[in-house]
């Protein structure tokens, strides 16, 4: 049995369902990350999981126990907000060791543990300021070290980079999968952005319209996205529309060019439409590009993006994105030209939803 | 032309309220006949009834400020965390205490704590005195829940809590840990106000025949001529000086610049 179960988790705010029959299975030391939209009932397990919010149906358990009769402050949850949530009438000392104050712990057990949680933020040396006095990326890591300082069973982190600017945003994020690698402690973690959840995850919840997508490592959902959905929240896919010419060969054709599919095209007839699915990094238009499959189309804009340059070219009715690495030779294509993009046929996927 | 009737229209207003408190003022000063002496405060402050009522009136207040605390600050954190939807209805019952004239409702008291009703009050003198403190609470009702309510209004009480309980604390620490120091600006305007009106307050104290301060300027009032007037300046001064305070503690709470 795995450390935190949520079993058949239903939930509803009157008469909508903002969380439909959610299940999933976190091991000890994992760090999961719930991915989906404003409004996808993300946030909303996880504050079912701390208590804040009563399952309408289902079960939560932590380590074989059921926390359906306990309140939030019997959980033993660590949890750090958007909002940074530290008591403005503490210091950061004191702010940390709230947690420990509150279970009674004795003081030189207390001043130790602080002491640890601070080194751990390397924030030592700002334990008698007051969170007013200090910048959103520090008061965030004092939250972190308050949630952590009382040994949680779980640390459940809601959408906590959010407010942070860009720069302090991807710092703080590795610190925290640093953290937690240190510490082995079970944590979820609630985002929309998909490259914090890509990079800091081991697991990751593409949650939609309250139910989850798609549950898997970052390379899995990135790479295979189970659903349209998926695939157009998570990174930048281009969704091609295609006409099937041969189920037995698992021929296609993308406007009036045909492609033979790798992947086998299922219980679909002659004529049918399908979604196909492929990364704007999977082509390239250069003269030696490799791959056994090519679309030839008309480039309809070409953009400057830094490290890369990001070409959009159509292709009998979809337009597809492609990105080539920027290099001080490479002249992109220009608009009105004829491109032909080659790519591996294994890169394009069926989306199946 | 447009200043010059701002400048006038200032003036007058000053002009309105300073100088029937110059005057006043200059008359508590007159008692010895040609000069300007402080004999008509020297005999308030020794008279033993003035010690007597003004001791009375404080502890009062303090009575009535404790009791106002412990009401109003947990029944406006729950009220905006829990029950949202009913703050019209409970600013409406607060704000009551300024229509309903306080006569009505020390009348309603005697008639509602009697010596031959299920709940005799007034039987005693400790009943009584209760009952006066009840009585000034509601009063106090509409500055002490405005204050507390804008108080919570500055801090994210939602927030706040759920960390507090992710971190163990039950709903008593929450309040005095985490809500009621965050609020202790708040609280103690309302409690100068409190004080306050405690201190001036005729009509309730005299009906329930308890003896405070305000019967007692009243009593000075009808029988004597300097005196009542050192009286008032006195109040005046307890008033502003009220006042002060609360502008001087919300400059020196802890974190009051917190964006959080």
């Amino acid at each position: 049995m795995s450390f935190l179960n949520l079993t058949s988790i239903q939930k509803s705010f009157g008469p909508v369902q903002v969380v439909k029959d959610f299940n999933m299975a976190i091991e000890k030391g994992e760090f999961v990350s719930f991915l989906g939209p404003s409004g996808c009932g993300k946030t909303t397990v996880l504050r079912m999981i701390a208590g804040f919010e009563t399952p309408s149906g289902g079960t939560i358990t932590i380590n074989g126990k059921s926390q359906a009769n306990l309140r939030p402050n019997q959980r033993n949850i660590g949890m750090v907000f958007q909002a940074y949530a530290l008591f403005p009438n503490m210091n950061v000392a004191e702010n940390v060791a709230f947690g420990l104050k509150v279970a009674g712990r004795p003081k030189a057990e207390i001043d130790q543990r602080v002491k640890e949680m601070l080194g751990l933020i390397k924030l030592d040396h700002l334990a008698d300021r007051y969170p007013y006095q200090m910048s959103g990326g520090q008061q965030q890591r004092v939250a972190l070290a308050r949630a952590l300082a009382p040994k949680p069973q779980v640390l459940l982190l809601d959408e906590p980079l959010s407010a942070l600017d860009a720069k302090i945003r991807v710092s703080l994020r590795e610190e925290i999968r640093m953290i937690q690698q240190q510490l082995g402690i079970t944590t979820v973690f609630v985002t929309h952005d998909q490259e914090e959840a890509l990079s800091i995850s081991d697991r990751i919840v593409v949650m939609n319209a309250g139910k989850a997508d798609q549950i898997g490592a970052p390379a899995e959902i990135y790479n295979r996205p189970a659903t349209r959905f998926v695939a157009n929240f998570v990174g930048t896919l281009n969704l091609i529309e295609a006409k099937v010419v041969d189920p037995a060969s698992n021929r296609v054709s993308i406007g009036d060019q045909g492609v033979t599919l790798r992947e086998p095209l299922g219980a679909v007839k002659a004529g049918d439409t399908i979604s196909l699915a492929l990364r704007p990094e999977a082509g390239s238009i250069a003269p030696d590009a490799k791959g056994d499959t090519a679309l030839t189309g008309e480039v309809i804009s070409s953009n400057f993006l830094g490290s890369v340059i990001r070409t959009r070219m159509k292709v009998g009715p979809s337009v597809i994105s492609f990105d080539m690495f920027n290099s001080p030779g490479l002249v992109p294509p220009a608009v009105g030209e004829t491109a032909t993009l080659r790519f591996t046929a294994t890169d394009l996927l069926i989306i199946r939803d | 032309m447009k200043k010059f009737w701002a400048w006038g229209a200032l003036i007058f207003g000053l002009l309105y309220f300073i100088l029937p408190l110059v005057g006043m003022t200059n008359f508590s000063l007159k008692m010895r006949r040609g000069v300007y002496s402080l004999d008509a405060y020297a005999v308030v402050l020794g008279d033993p009834r003035f010690q007597e009522t003004f001791t009375y009136s404080i502890l009062m207040a303090l009575a009535t400020i404790v009791f106002g605390v412990l009401l109003v600050v947990p029944t406006a954190y729950w009220v905006r965390l829990k029950l949202p939807g009913l703050r019209p209805y409970i600013e409406f019952v607060t704000l009551l205490p300024l229509v309903i004239p306080a006569i009505v409702i020390v009348f309603g008291y005697i008639r509602l704590y009697n010596t031959s009703s299920w709940l005799p009050l007034t039987g005693t003198t400790t009943g009584t005195n209760i009952l006066l403190m009840f009585g000034y609470a509601t009063l106090a009702l509409p500055y002490m829940y405005r204050s507390v309510d804008t108080g919570l209004r500055s801090i994210d009480i939602a927030t706040l809590t759920e960390a507090a309980q992710s971190l163990g604390a039950g709903w008593t620490t929450i309040l005095a840990k985490i809500i009621l120091p965050n609020v202790l600006v708040a609280v103690l305007s309302g409690a100068f106000l409190t004080f306050a009106i405690v201190i001036g307050e005729f009509t309730m104290a005299a009906l329930l025949n308890r003896p405070a301060f305000g019967p007692y300027m009243q009593l000075l009032g009808a029988n004597r001529a300097y005196e009542p007037a050192a009286l008032a300046v006195m109040s005046f001064a307890l008033t502003w000086g009220c006042l002060g305070l609360i502008q001087l503690v919300s400059r020196f709470q802890k974190g009051a610049q917190s964006p959080a």
